[in-house]
C-alpha cells in the first residue's frame, strides 16, 4: 500500500472508479442493444449475401460454361452426323452411278446383242433371199441362155465336144 | 512523374526541417553560452537551490495537468484564470454534500476550514479532507513522509474534468455507433458510406484480427465487449491527446479507468471460465509433488493478467502525456525561448507517435482481453 501511496497518479481514485464503471456499463449495454448487435448482424448478413452472390456467379458460370460444352458437344454432333450423312449419300450416290452405269451398259449390251443378233438374222434372211433371187436369176438367166444357145443343134453339139473333152482331161 | 514531385517536395520538407532544427540547436547552444560562463562567479547552493526549486515546479506542473481535476482549466493563472467549475459532490459524515467547485477553491492549502451542511472540511490541493490537527504550515492536514494527507476524508463522487470527459466520449460512442445501426438499417445489404466505410473497417478489423483468432467461434458473444473496449479506449486515448477542450482530460491515463476496465475483463474471464481453465488452475499439468508451488502461481497469475492491463494501459498514456509536457517544460527549465525550435518540433513528432500510440494501445488492450476470454473458455489445451 506504501507504494500505492507514493503517487497520485498510481492511487486509484474511488469517485472516477465508480462513475466510469457506470458509465461504461451503461455505454457497454447500450451500444450492443443498439449498435453492435445491429451492425454485427448487418456485417455478417451482408457477408453471407455477397458470399451467396458469389457462389451463385460461380455457379451461373459453371453451368454456363456447362452448357457452352453441351451445346459446342451437340455442334460436333450434328456435324459428324452431317458429315456422316453427306458421306453415305455420296456412297449412295456414286452406288447408284455405277448401279446405273453398270445396269446401262448390261443393257445396253444386251440391245447390242440382240441389235447384232436381230441384225445377223436379217442378214441371213436377207443372203438367203438374194441367193434365192440370184439362184432364180442364174435359172433364167440360163434357161433363156440355154434356150438361145441350143437353138441352132451346131453349137449344142460343139458344147458336148467340149464338155466331153474336159471330162476326159480330168 | 507525379510521384516524383512528391517525393520531391517531401524531400524538400525534410531539408527545410532540418535545416531550421539545425540552426536552432546552434542557436540556442550559442544562447547559453554566456550564462555557463557566468556560472564561476555565482556559489553552488546559490546556484542549485532555486533551480531545483523550479524542477520540482515542473514536475509538479506536469502532474498537476495529467491528473484529475474539480474545474475544467482553459488558461491564465490566479485571477486571470479562465476555467469552468464542476460539481462537486461529497459523500460526508452528515450525509450528501453538493457545491460547485469554485466555491471553496481560494484556498487551496487546508488552511481555512469551510462549511458545508454542517460539515467542516478543508480544500488540501484540490481535495477535500475532514480538517485535523493544525500542522507546521497552518494546514488542518496531517501529511505523512510521502506528501500525502493521512486525514480521514469523505467520499468524493463529483463530476471532476475525467468524468466530463468520460461522459462525453460516452455520448459521442452512442451518438456515432447508434446512428452508424441505423445506417445499417436504412441501407440495408448495401455498401457502407460515410462515416459508416470509415469504422466498418475498424469493427471489421476487431471481428477478424482480435475476436476471432482468439475466441474461436464463440466470438460472437464478446464480441460486443471488446468492440465497446477497444472503441472507448481509443476515443479517449486520441480525446487525451486534444491540448483544450473536448480533450485534454487523461481519462485512460487514469488508474481508475484503467482498473475499472481491467476489472470488467477480470470479471468476464471468471464468470466464464470453464471446467478447462479452473482446471488448469488447480490441477495443473505438472508432478503432483509441485502442486503446492504450482497452484499459489496459476491462482497468481488469475490476478496478475487484469493488473498488467491495467498498468499497461494506466503507463503508456501516462508516459505519453509525461513525455509531451516535459518537451514542452524544456523551454522553462532552459528559459529560453528558442528552445521551441526543438522541442515543438519534438512535440509534434511524439504527438503523432502518440497518435499511433493511442491505436495500439486500444488494440493491445482489445486483443489480451480476447486472449484471457478465450483462454478462459477455451475447450482443451494443447500440451
Amino acid at each position: 500500500m506504501t507504494l500505492l501511496a507514493l503517487n497520485p497518479l498510481v492511487s486509484p481514485d474511488p469517485g472516477l472508479f465508480i462513475w466510469s464503471t457506470v458509465a461504461f456499463l451503461l455505454l457497454f449495454f447500450l451500444l450492443s442493444k443498439f449498435a453492435w448487435k445491429p451492425i454485427v448482424k448487418a456485417l455478417d448478413e451482408r457477408e453471407r449475401s455477397i458470399e451467396d452472390a458469389l457462389a451463385k456467379a460461380e455457379m451461373a458460370k459453371e453451368e454456363m460454361a456447362k452448357l457452352t460444352n453441351e451445346n459446342e458437344l451437340l455442334l460436333k454432333q450434328a456435324r459428324s452426323e452431317r458429315d456422316d450423312i453427306l458421306k453415305q449419300a455420296k456412297i449412295l450416290k456414286d452406288q447408284i452411278v455405277s448401279d446405273a452405269k453398270v445396269s446401262a451398259q448390261t443393257e445396253g449390251s444386251k440391245m447390242i446383242e440382240k441389235a447384232r443378233i436381230e441384225i445377223e438374222n436379217q442378214k441371213i434372211a436377207a443372203i438367203a433371199e438374194v441367193k434365192d433371187q440370184v439362184a432364180t436369176l442364174s435359172i433364167q438367166i440360163a434357161e433363156k441362155l440355154l434356150r438361145k444357145q441350143f437353138e441352132d443343134q451346131n453349137k449344142q453339139n460343139a458344147l458336148v465336144t467340149d464338155l466331153l473333152k474336159e471330162v476326159k482331161l480330168n | 512523374m507525379d510521384l516524383s514531385q512528391i517525393l520531391n517536395s517531401k524531400k524538400l520538407v525534410h531539408i527545410a526541417f532540418y535545416a531550421v532544427f539545425f540552426a536552432c540547436v546552434t542557436f540556442t547552444v550559442s544562447a547559453q553560452e554566456p550564462e555557463k560562463v557566468e556560472e564561476p562567479h555565482v556559489t553552488r547552493s546559490e546556484m542549485n537551490a532555486p533551480h531545483e526549486e523550479k524542477e520540482e515546479d515542473i514536475s509538479a506542473t506536469i502532474l498537476h495537468h495529467i491528473a484529475d481535476s474539480h474545474e475544467w482549466h482553459f488558461w491564465g493563472e490566479g485571477e486571470h484564470k479562465v476555467s469552468v467549475p464542476l460539481p462537486v459532490i461529497l459523500w460526508t459524515q452528515n450525509g450528501l454534500v453538493t457545491f460547485l467547485s469554485n466555491k471553496h477553491d481560494e484556498n487551496d492549502h487546508g488552511t481555512e476550514i469551510f462549511e458545508e451542511k454542517g460539515q467542516p472540511m478543508v480544500n488540501y490541493h484540490g481535495k477535500y479532507y475532514y480538517p485535523g490537527q493544525k500542522n507546521a504550515e497552518g494546514a488542518y492536514v496531517e501529511i505523512d513522509e510521502n506528501g500525502v494527507p493521512t486525514n480521514a476524508k469523505p467520499l468524493d463522487v463529483s463530476i471532476t474534468k475525467n468524468v466530463v470527459s468520460l461522459f462525453l466520449s460516452v455520448i459521442v460512442l452512442l451518438l456515432v455507433f447508434t446512428g452508424i445501426a441505423k445506417s445499417y438499417r436504412v441501407r440495408e445489404m448495401k455498401a457502407p458510406k460515410g462515416l459508416q466505410s470509415i469504422l466498418e473497417p475498424i469493427i471489421i478489423f476487431v471481428r477478424d484480427d482480435i475476436a476471432k483468432p482468439q475466441l474461436g467461434h464463440r466470438y460472437a458473444a464478446f464480441m460486443p465487449y471488446l468492440l465497446t473496449v477497444f472503441f472507448f479506449v481509443w476515443l479517449n486515448n486520441l480525446m487525451g491527446l486534444i491540448p483544450f477542450f473536448p480533450g485534454g482530460a487523461n481519462l485512460t491515463g487514469n488508474i481508475s479507468v484503467t482498473m475499472m476496465l481491467a476489472l470488467c475483463t477480470f470479471v468476464l474471464t471468471t464468470v466464464n471460465g470453464n471446467k478447462n481453465y479452473w482446471g488448469h488452475v488447480f490441477t495443473p499439468h505438472v508432478p503432483w509433488w509441485l502442486y503446492p508451488l504450482m497452484i499459489p502461481v496459476e491462482i497468481i497469475g488469475l490476478f496478475t493478467k487484469p493488473i498488467a492491463l491495467m498498468i499497461r494501459l494506466f503507463a503508456n498514456i501516462t508516459a505519453g502525456h509525461i513525455l509531451i509536457l516535459s518537451l514542452i517544460s524544456l523551454i522553462f527549465i532552459l528559459k529560453s525561448v528558442f528552445v521551441a525550435g526543438i522541442a515543438v518540433p519534438f512535440v509534434i513528432f511524439i504527438s503523432v507517435i502518440e497518435l499511433v500510440v493511442g491505436f495500439i494501445q486500444a488494440f493491445i488492450f482489445t486483443i489480451l482481453s480476447a486472449l484471457f476470454i478465450g483462454m478462459a473458455v477455451e475447450e482443451h489445451t494443447a500440451h
